[in-house]
This record gives structure tokens, sequence and C-alpha cells, in this order.
């Protein structure tokens, strides 16, 4: 692989998983800082357990058990989905019909209701806190396992795309331990803009080239231009969202809350 | 039984998302173009050109039914 498909696949997996981190990290933050702190790192540290167990479970029966073409139609799918739901959520923010992600207000939501959830013990542990940390970092980690798994299979180099995201970890967690507030400075809306069109891209390209395994032999289907097919699904996704971002506003009715104005960072 | 619930709940979180337009419209593209495979309908070219287009369908679809909803 060559530098530069090196450095896009850590950049890819770095900027992913560092999106699905700060949100593990707010929804962590909430928990400790307003019920208890051991329980919300107790349940973090679980969650970090099941979640090398789930990647040890998964990776195995993935790479083992499925053909090539089951693999990319199962994952394929996954990523798209996830990819869309991103992309949809960046082209509403872009185009102002829906208000930008803030760690901030997600930190004082998550805040208030631990706020009012009952008290109950167990394990000598709060568990509203364990319950809700342990569920926000393995969705989250789950979702960085996949892209993982996705990228470095792409490129053939799983322990570099495992690295991007380790890096990301270390980052946030430094970052997480030194402020003891959310990350607001990091540039969400933007980096989930790019994410979401890298997964829409490599979700499409997978999950149709994984339908094959309906047909005799199972043999995937081919891209015309193979591998290149990728830049013209890029360019595809980035022109469609623009479009989108333009369009969208012109068709929406209106709504009992006030249209926000597009953000100039989502804009760039 | 709130454990088969939070369960259930934890995987629709994780696979639908927040709209399950997104997931209905990937599913129902795939399914269809999966339809033409299983029946060797067409060239891998042609196959690959309506699963990308039933994609893409589905994607702007959902969008506007999001945004045209009063």
């Amino acid at each position: 692989m060559g530098s530069g498909a090196t450095w896009g696949l850590l950049t890819a997996t770095f900027a992913a998983s560092l999106v699905e981190f700060v949100e593990a990290l707010t929804i962590v933050l909430a928990m400790g800082v307003t019920r208890s702190w051991r329980s919300a790192l107790v349940g973090t540290a679980v969650a970090v357990l099941a979640l090398v167990a789930f990647t040890i479970v998964a990776g195995y029966a993935l790479v083992n058990w499925l053909p090539e073409s089951a693999l990319q139609l199962a994952i394929g799918t996954l990523l798209l989905i996830f990819g869309l739901q991103w992309l949809r959520k960046a082209i509403l923010r872009s185009s102002g019909l829906k208000a930008l992600h803030d760690e901030e207000q997600e930190f004082r939501e998550q805040s208030e209701a631990a706020r009012q959830a009952g008290r109950e013990e167990r394990f000598g542990l709060d568990w509203f806190s364990f319950v809700v940390s342990f569920k926000g970092v393995f969705l989250e980690g789950v979702e960085v396992v996949f892209i993982v798994i996705t990228f470095g299979l792409n490129a053939d180099n799983v322990p570099l795309a495992a690295g991007g995201a380790a890096a990301a970890g270390v980052i946030v967690l430094g970052a997480g331990a030194i402020v003891h507030r959310p990350l607001a400075n990091v540039p969400e809306n933007t980096l989930k803009y790019g994410v979401g069109l890298m997964l829409a891209t490599f979700g499409t390209f997978w999950a149709v080239e994984g339908l094959g395994v309906l047909r005799d032999g199972g043999e995937s289907l081919e891209w015309p231009g193979g591998d290149w097919a990728l830049l013209v699904l890029l360019a595809g996704w980035l022109a469609l969202s623009r479009l989108l971002v333009r369009a969208l506003p012109g068709l929406a009715r209106p709504r009992r809350t006030a249209v926000i104005p597009p953000s100039p960072v989502e804009e760039a | 039984m709130a454990f088969v619930r939070g369960f259930g709940r934890f995987w629709y979180d994780f696979i639908v998302g927040d709209d399950w337009k997104i997931a209905a419209g990937v599913v129902a593209a795939l399914g269809i173009t999966a339809v033409l495979v299983a029946n060797e309908a067409f060239g891998d070219s042609a196959l690959i050109v309506i699963g990308a287009a039933g994609i893409v369908a589905g994607f702007v679809t959902s969008l506007v039914v999001d945004v045209r909803r009063p």
C-alpha cells in the first residue's frame, strides 16, 4: 500500500473514530459529574471488555464462516445505513433545517436526565450511571469496530486501521481527562459530513458488490473500473449532498420551530 | 423480559438509528436488486447501476418525506 493510501486509511479511521469517542465521552462525563464517577468508569470498563469479546467473536465469524461476497453484503449494508444516517443529518444541518449537533447541549440534556432518574444501587454501583455509560460506550464502540474492520479489510491492513482508531481514542480520553467537560471545540458536524460521505461510498460499493452471493457460484458483482469506481461514488455522493443542501429548504413545509440559518462551518 | 426488550432496543438503535426510512430505503433497493441478481436478469454493470440508483432514490425520497412533513 502506498504512503498516500496509508495516510488515507489512517485519516479515515481516525476521523470516524474521533467522532464516536467524543460522543461516548460526553455520555460518561455527564454520568460521572452528576451521579457517580466510580459507576460511570466501571460501566465504561465493562463496555470495553464486552467490545473486545465482540470484536474477537465477530471478526472470527466474519472472516472464517462467511464467503467474501456475503461479508461484503453484510458489512456494506450496515456501513451504508450508518453513512446515510450521518449524511442525512449533515445535509439537514447544512441546509438549516436541523440544529447543529452541540456536545455542550447533549451534555446538559444527559445531565438533566441523570439528575431526575431515581437512585437504585446494584453490586455497590449506582445502576443508572453504570447502565447509561455501558450502553453509550458499547454502542459507539461497535460502530468504531465496524469502521475499522471495513476500512482495514478494504485496504488489506486492519492493524493500521485499528491504530488510527486507537490514536483517536487516546487523544479523546487524554483531552477528556484534562478538561473534565465536553469537547465542544471538535468540529464534529464537519467531521460527520466527511465521514458520512466515506461510509456511504464504501457501503454502496460493498453492499452492491456483495449481492453476487445470490447467484450461482456466489461471485461478487464487478464494478465497472474496479476500485476506481470508489472515486466516482464519492464524487457522486458529494454532488448529491450539495444539491440536496440547496434544494431541500425550498421543498420544506413550514414547521412550528423556526428554520435555523445555514452554518458557515457546515457550508465550508 | 426487560432484558430482551432492552437487547432488542439496543440493536434497533444501532442498526436502524434515528430514521427508519433510511434503513428501509437501503433494504428495499438491495432487495429489488437481489431479486434481479438471483434471476440473472441483467449483466454485472446493469445490476450495479440499478442497485446504486435504487440506494440514491431511497435516500432522496426519505429526505424529501422528512422535510415535506409539516
